[in-house]
């Protein structure tokens, strides 16, 4: 493969392979917040007040090639759910394009659109808050497979059945309602619910997140013993760099909106590219530490209604220039498979 | 040892139990640590072992139906179990402080900073307002706020978490206590944020002596901060030890399992070591080892309770079978 730059993210696959499972191309997402009656007012005698505008999804290319794990990184509010959202369906861009297996889901006619919403399938990390807990269990994991004609009423009991082991849940249980449960097995019985209309893809927004430690471990096996068994690409949101570490394929980097860096795990963790890549390494507590300085990232993170100009990270950066404040860094490839938006690289590579 | 002075705080044989409708909970279970001047403790668990009700219970904030049924609370050498409510309301926020995991529990969200700072000091020092406004000045530079005269003209909302946290550990700091806990104070943050705490509360734990008590479900925060870590389970610290000791040659199966699942602590891509099954029920919990059902070392004697014992020098454990293989291994 040539070393040119790309600038769109190509699939790393031979070029005449199939087209990415979800490719997003400058996809982006805005928030109005309307204003509240006392801006009304204000702006009704005349102040000079806007309503605000967050650019939650700033312009994200990405391409999520089938079979792959994803992981998507981030600090509170960079817009990792709003990105997740997208690319599950269940959310709409503001501008950009959204593509499955190669075609524009904004076209697609209603009976393939549905098909596709159905093969994708989003994890949340509140398991309490997306069952409803007046269903039991049984009919929380076979109602969809049932309305959708996945599986016939005769046969609905033993798929119930089959879900929940596969998902690690007695059968025994399947009478209970969610309150009944540990966090841990109602995630279970969300991954459940998620596997029985036979998705292909799987967005898990902070999965493991409010688990505990010993939980969290059996959740993330059982993440990977699906993804063995059922051919299953993730895209999996976390903001805990080990587990993103532990379980994903490539790693995408986040930070107000905009992706910064992305490549292969391992590189991703041996060789960070991007400066706030790096603080965000140093600024993990690791369990081999032992009675040492931490290590601290400057600042606090910014307001997305106001985001600093040029690159967003240069407020924080410890490598900052004059150019950083005005002009945002493209994200482009610097190794092979290997993206980073950072103008450090142009100076290292004397093109600047 | 360290000399005769007694340590900061002496928690010995604590209980403190819940007398709920449905039973009664133990949540704290006879549970003894001690912390050292200017010692950081690290008081390690997973959601409802007691962590929380430990540090309720040496504030004297444990309310009904749960209350302290037994042991000494010794700060300072003095039983603070024995203290009436207007005598810990003395040493609270004042010799001896909280920092919570919602700093709104410290925060209250109508009053300005400098307001609520300010009264913090006046509450248990006899100083001028100037003088009281001084303390909250610094105490918001201890912790790194920028530019803490503007801040102090602020409402909490105006804060993001992560500064909230701050202004809150500055409160809890007004007073220079000699013992801190911290309840899981940067759980909620992000990484960046909590790094930034983290260094400040190292630095200060160092520089003015206080005796902390941080406690966090992730071994990784006590790592590096911590000088010894207890590990709880079910109500009761089932393994203590220096830091490199518990990390680097943990004793009690729990230990082992909960170190095991960390995801840095395994091959990349590859199954975690998984401690199967879940924390129990602390209503009605049967007689015997508590982690029995879960513990791949269990036998027909764990039916009894394990007592704390010292398998090793130095090293106290609550387990019949500890891994001492670990032990010998690395002192061989
Ligand atoms: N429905 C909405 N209306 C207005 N603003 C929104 C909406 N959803 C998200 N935002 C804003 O968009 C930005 C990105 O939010 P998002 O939830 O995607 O962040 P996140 O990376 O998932 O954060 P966290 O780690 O806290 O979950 C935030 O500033 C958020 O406040
Ligand atoms: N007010 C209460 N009434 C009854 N049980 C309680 C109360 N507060 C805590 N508990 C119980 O005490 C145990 C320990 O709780 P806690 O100390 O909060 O755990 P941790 O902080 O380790 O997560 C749990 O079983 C919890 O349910
Ligand atoms: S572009 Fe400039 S400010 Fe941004 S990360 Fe690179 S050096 Fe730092
Ligand atoms: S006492 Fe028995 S059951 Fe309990 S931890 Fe030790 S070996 Fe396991
Ligand atoms: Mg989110
Ligand atoms: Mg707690």
């Amino acid at each position: 493969m040539s070393s040119a730059t790309l600038d769109r993210p190509q699939p790393q696959a031979a070029p005449d392979a199939a087209p990415p499972m979800v490719e997003l191309r400058g996809v982006s997402r805005r928030f109005e917040k309307k204003l509240d009656f006392a801006g009304k007012l204000a702006r009704r005698l005349g102040a000079p007040v806007r309503e605000e505008v967050v650019h939650a999804v700033d312009g994200v290319d990405l391409a999520i090639r089938r079979g792959e794990v994803v992981g998507l990184v981030g600090e509170s509010g960079c817009g990792k759910s709003t990105l997740g959202r997208m690319v599950a369906g269940i959310l709409p861009p503001t501008a950009g394009t959204i593509l499955r297996d190669g075609r524009d889901v904004a076209t697609l006619p209603p009976a393939e659109a549905r098909e596709i919403k159905l093969r994708t399938q989003m994890i949340f990390q509140d398991p309490y808050a997306s069952l409803n807990p007046r269903m039991r269990v049984a009919d929380i994991v076979g109602e969809a497979p049932l309305v959708h004609g996945i599986v016939a009423r005769s046969e609905f009991d033993a798929y119930v059945d089959e879900q929940l082991r596969r998902a690690g849940l007695d059968p025994a249980f399947k009478r209970r309602y969610p309150h009944q449960f540990s966090g841990g097995q109602r995630q279970r019985i969300g991954i459940a619910r998620a596997l029985a209309v036979k998705p292909d893809f799987l967005v898990c927004d902070e999965a493991v997140a409010a688990l505990d430690v010993s939980i969290q471990a059996q959740i993330l096996n059982l993440f990977m013993a699906l993804r063995r068994e059922l051919d299953l690409t993730y895209l999996f949101i976390s903001h805990d760099l080990g587990v993103v570490e532990h379980l994903s394929d490539r790693v995408v980097i986040m930070y107000l909106g905009r992706v910064l860096e992305e490549a292969p795990a391992e590189e991703v963790f041996r060789r960070p590219n991007h400066p706030y890549t790096q603080s965000l390494l140093a600024s993990v507590p690791r369990i081999e530490a032992r009675k040492r300085a931490f290590s601290v990232v400057q600042g606090e993170i910014p307001s997305p209604l106001n985001p600093p100009s040029g690159c967003h990270f240069h407020p924080r950066c410890p490598h900052a220039m004059e150019r950083c404040k005005a002009e945002r860094p493209r994200l482009r490839e610097i190794a092979p498979g290997h993206r980073s938006a950072c103008h450090l690289n142009d100076a290292a590579a004397g093109t600047a | 040892m360290n000399g005769t002075a007694p340590p900061t705080l002496e928690v010995r044989n604590l209980r403190t139990h819940f007398f709920t409708r449905a039973g009664v909970v133990k949540a704290v279970d006879d549970v003894s640590f001690s912390v050292p001047r200017g010692k950081v403790l690290g008081l390690v668990g997973e959601s409802g072992s007691g962590k929380s009700v430990t540090g309720f219970s040496v504030m004297g904030l444990v309310d009904p139906p749960g209350r302290v049924v037994s042991g000494e609370i010794l700060f300072q050498g003095r039983d603070l179990t024995k203290l009436s409510e207007e005598e810990m309301r003395d040493l609270r926020g004042n010799r001896i402080a909280m920092i919570f995991q919602d700093p709104m529990m410290t925060l209250n969200p109508v009053l300005r900073i400098d307001t609520q700072m300010i009264e913090t000091v006046l509450a248990h020092a006899r100083v001028s307002r100037e003088e009281a406004r001084q303390r909250a000045r610094d105490a918001l530079g201890m912790v790194g706020i920028p530019s803490p005269e503007e801040r102090l003209q602020s409402y909490p909302h105006q804060f993001s978490g992560g500064m909230r946290q701050r202004v809150a550990i500055a409160i809890a700091l007004l007073h220079r206590p000699e013992l801190i806990i911290a309840d899981e104070p940067t759980t909620a943050l992000d990484v960046t944020i909590q790094g930034q705490i983290l260094a400040e509360v190292q630095k200060l734990s160092a520089t003015t002596g206080t005796a902390l008590i941080w406690i966090t479900h992730d071994l990784s925060v006590v790592a590096g901060l911590a000088d010894e870590i207890a590990v709880m389970y079910a109500g009761r610290i089932v393994e203590h030890g220096t830091v490199a000791e518990v990390l680097d040659r943990p004793l009690h199966p729990y230990t082992v399992g909960l170190i095991g699942s960390v995801p840095s602590r395994n091959r990349r891509g590859e199954p975690l070591r998984q401690i199967p099954g879940m924390t129990p029920s602390l209503l009605n919990l049967p007689p015997g080892c508590p982690f029995r059902a879960r513990c791949p070392r269990a036998a027909e004697d764990c039916r009894e309770e394990p007592p704390m014992r010292e398998v090793v020098p130095g090293r106290d454990v609550r387990c019949f079978r500890p891994h001492l293989e670990a032990a010998e291994e690395a002192t061989a």
